[in-house]
């Protein structure tokens, strides 16, 4: 019953999606008032029945409901509740009935709250949000149902991948989403502008902080999505440019260049064109990359097995939505008028650099997810991987993060370099000692040696802005780009610096040995048999102590699943503030000893706290611009209010 | 008087950006495409192709029955992978995936040593349904038949 009730509530769903196409188109016609005026509440009733029948996804799920097939399919009666839940999104189904719950809410929201835009903008913009929103229910209801039933229910389920029972599969996707999907929002926003001619600084402003948001999302997804991949495959890396991370990463660079350009059109009313451009190619990269990865056309860690009819669904909506977009932009790009001037050495100067090199980067992590896809149409097989995304994406970064050590300083339309001259030289005067210095003491590899160097540069000058200003009375905003600035900065010291000195021991080692691994010495002193609810481990107990000191205690365990039958390794990591001691227990050999991993990487943890850092900027921001909005609004009310008392 | 462009010749400048940016980033692409994408070759492929020592490359294959052997390490391997036409040794160090047995199917990333043995950097055996190496999945239907029947008794 609950999964009927669940399958009935996404049919409702969809027809108010359709309704609500059907309301902004024809409500944009003379006589269509009554029509236009259905709308926004139908996106609200859509947005609520969608979120019902995901509830009665994960109740399914909860009581592990076996008749229900993607439940007999992907969970099983003996699993901590916290991994039958989350098994709901663990799946192809699943995860795309989250997707498309949350692209309902999303809709809801702006319905519901966003009343700034000239209502003919609003209602194409809502159009756009139904007429996506519908693509992706039909695809769920006709070619990805998870509500189907399976006759006769089986005694037990197939449980789920071992490695996605974690407390990460909890969060992670689920945040990942919020920002794919937050996206189509910017998306639905340009859209509805570019229909209804209306791209101006004050759509900047409203489609501005709905960016802000799906980048704060997609910035934590990526920084947890690294860090449980770091942990849990066992592996020692943080970033492995699996299609799937590359697929989080390009919406990720669209988002930020969107991000920066629509502050330039918001604040000076330049860059149109460009700025509507990234509002369609952020969406879309999203869509690319979850559906390209997920249709296991290109196959990773993380694809679910998925059969070639629903690969040619998704490529038929990819075409449509994306298709569609770019040939209305070619059609009303020349409608834009141009924007406000600037000189070459100003803010939008500067800005324009970053939107340049982001977008080359994307471009470039675009080319080199796809270039197995096809060069195998040519019957030849390769993979891509750190050695080709490496230096070739270096090569546009590291140069944008030179213009991020000036730009910010910069003031708007047009500068002269005396103006800032001295923070910059004292900026660039502390990259080059570091360089120096490295260069001579560590001799270190020419990627992580720039590396540091720049991180230190942009660390220096993060906070250069702030300078000779009143702290108290600087707006919010100004603080989170400050800090995010540092946050780049510090994941980029991290990652250089794991490169540049990681100590790593692989070693057969028997109970009661003692192993060096750079600072540390690692005593094995026993191994011993664990039992957990659904697997059983060997567990090594490891003593290890820095530079002599006293011994930490760590755990690392071989566990064997057995709903489906797989071994799995769990890390165990001893976190100092100058980095991370990880280690990994392997096998057994023929003659008792025990295999042994052992890596120190010294400051690995500035990776994800610089990443963290990244996306509190942006809630700081945020956090800015919603409080500022919404004292204005109270301001226009009042004004309001008066002027018709006074009128009276 | 001014620095500033009339708005058309503006845009223009951007658009020429913008295009030289792309054109800079596209060959600079093309050109690490075609230097670090690392092929995918079964051992017959493997010998005739003959990279040059140090291109990385990925081996795909079965283990040969009774080729495995542990070093005194306790952590390296070396084992023989076949096509049923030629084989290739390689050699391993590390952890072994709990999959990787004598006479399964295995995807071995790495580079083929000058000595001619193939010097695996990481191993991926067959893992189970829903997760199957690419190149395992495309391998012809009697070497699939035969990796299955023995990962899965």
């Amino acid at each position: 019953m609950i999964a009927e009730i669940g399958l009935a509530a996404l049919w409702l769903a969809a027809a108010l999606a359709l309704l609500q196409l059907v309301g902004a188109i024809f409500g944009q016609r003379p006589g269509g008032e009554t029509l236009a005026l259905l709308v926004r509440p139908a996106a609200l009733v859509q947005a609520l029945l969608c979120l019902l029948s995901f509830v009665m996804l994960l109740w399914v799920f909860a009581r592990t409901d076996l008749s229900v097939l993607l439940v007999a399919e992907n969970s099983s009666s003996q699993k901590p509740m916290i991994f039958k839940i989350a098994g709901a999104w663990g799946n192809h189904e699943g995860s795309m009935l989250l997707w498309v719950t949350i692209m309902a809410l999303a809709g809801g929201l702006i319905a519901s709250i966003e009343r700034r835009l000239p209502d003919k903008t609003m209602l194409a913009t809502l159009g756009a949000q139904a007429f996506l929103g519908l693509g992706f229910y039909t695809f769920i209801l006709f070619a990805s149902n998870p509500f189907e039933r399976i006759f006769p229910a089986p005694m037990d389920g197939n449980g789920l991948n071992p490695l996605l029972q974690d407390i990460g599969l909890a969060m992670h996707p689920p945040t990942l989403y919020c920002g794919y999907v937050g996206l189509s929002i910017a998306f639905s926003f340009v859209v509805g502008a570019l229909l209804t001619r209306n791209v101006t600084p004050e759509f900047a402003r409203v489609m501005r902080p709905w960016v802000l948001g799906a980048w704060i999302f997609l910035t934590i997804g990526i920084t947890a999505g690294s860090y449980w991949a770091y942990y849990e495959l066992g592996w020692g890396g943080w970033w492995f440019w699996d299609p799937t991370e590359n697929a989080s990463l390009m919406p990720w660079l669209a988002a930020t260049a969107l991000l920066h350009s629509v502050s330039v059109l918001a604040s000076r009313d330049a860059l149109r064109t460009w700025t509507v451009m990234l509002g369609l190619i952020a969406f879309s990269m999203s869509m690319i990359g979850t559906f390209l990865v997920r249709s296991g056309i290109l196959t990773s860690v993380h694809a679910f097995a998925v059969d070639p009819q629903r690969g040619t669904f998704i490529l038929a909506l990819l075409a449509i939505n994306i298709g569609g977009a770019l040939a209305l932009f070619a059609a009303r790009a020349g409608t834009i008028a141009e924007g406000e001037r600037f000189a070459p050495l100003s803010r939008e100067g500067a800005l324009v650099i970053n939107n340049v090199a982001l977008t080359a980067v994307l471009g470039i992590v675009l080319l080199g997810t796809l270039y197995p896809l096809l060069t195998e149409a040519f019957g030849v097989r390769v993979s891509v991987g750190p050695p080709y995304f490496n230096p070739v994406s270096a090569a546009f970064v590291f140069p944008m993060l030179l213009v991020l050590v000036v730009g910010p300083l910069l003031r708007w339309r047009r500068d002269r370099f005396e103006r800032i001259k001295a923070p910059v030289i004292a900026a660039v005067a502390a990259g080059v000692v570091v360089l120096l210095a490295l260069w001579l003491i560590a001799g270190m590899a020419l990627l992580p040696l720039l590396g540091v160097t720049l991180a230190v540069m942009v660390a220096v000058a993060a906070f250069l802005p702030l300078r000779g200003r009143s702290l108290k009375r600087l707006p919010l905003p100004v603080w989170g780009m400050a800090l995010a600035h540092f946050g780049i900065a510090m994941a980029l010291f991290g990652m250089s610096v794991d490169t540049a000195f990681t100590v790593e021991k692989l070693t057969a080692a028997d109970v009661g040995e003692t192993i060096a691994v750079g600072p540390w010495r690692i005593r094995l002193e026993a191994v011993e048999p664990v039992a957990g609810p659904n697997w059983t481990a060997l567990a090594g107990r490891l003593s290890a102590s820095y530079k002599g000191g006293a011994g930490h205690r760590l755990v690392p365990q071989s566990r064997t699943f057995w709903a489906p039958p797989q071994t799995t390794s769990e890390s165990a990591l001893l976190t100092r503030w100058n980095g991370q001691l990880y280690t990994v227990i392997g096998n057994a050999t023929e003659d008792g000893r025990w295999q042994l991993r052992l890596w120190w990487k010294p400051f690995v943890p500035c990776i994800w706290l610089g990443g963290l850092l990244i996306a509190l900027g942006g809630v700081l921001s945020l956090i800015g611009r919603v409080t500022r909005d919404l004292r204005r609004r109270y301001a226009v009310r009042k004004v309001t209010a008066r002027r018709a008392e006074a009128a009276a | 008087m001014s620095i500033l462009l009339k708005p058309k010749h503006q845009r223009l400048v951007l658009v020429v950006i913008a295009l030289v940016a792309i054109l800079a980033a596209g060959t600079l692409a093309a050109w690490g495409l075609h230097n670090q994408a690392s092929y995918f070759y079964v051992p017959s492929e493997l010998l005739a192709a003959h990279p040059s020592p140090g291109q990385a490359g990925r081996l795909g294959g079965m283990v040969e029955k009774g080729s495995l052997r542990t070093a005194p390490d306790g952590v390296t391997i070396d084992f023989v992978v076949s096509d049923g036409k030629a084989s290739v040794p390689v050699r391993f160090s590390g952890i072994v995936p709990d999959l990787f047995v004598e006479g399964s199917g295995v995807v071995a990333e790495g580079h083929l040593g000058a000595d001619g043995v193939f010097r695996a950097d990481s191993l991926l055996a067959k893992h189970d349904e829903n997760y199957v190496p690419r190149e395992l999945k495309d391998m012809t239907e009697a070497q699939k038949r035969a990796a299955v029947k023995d990962t899965t008794q």
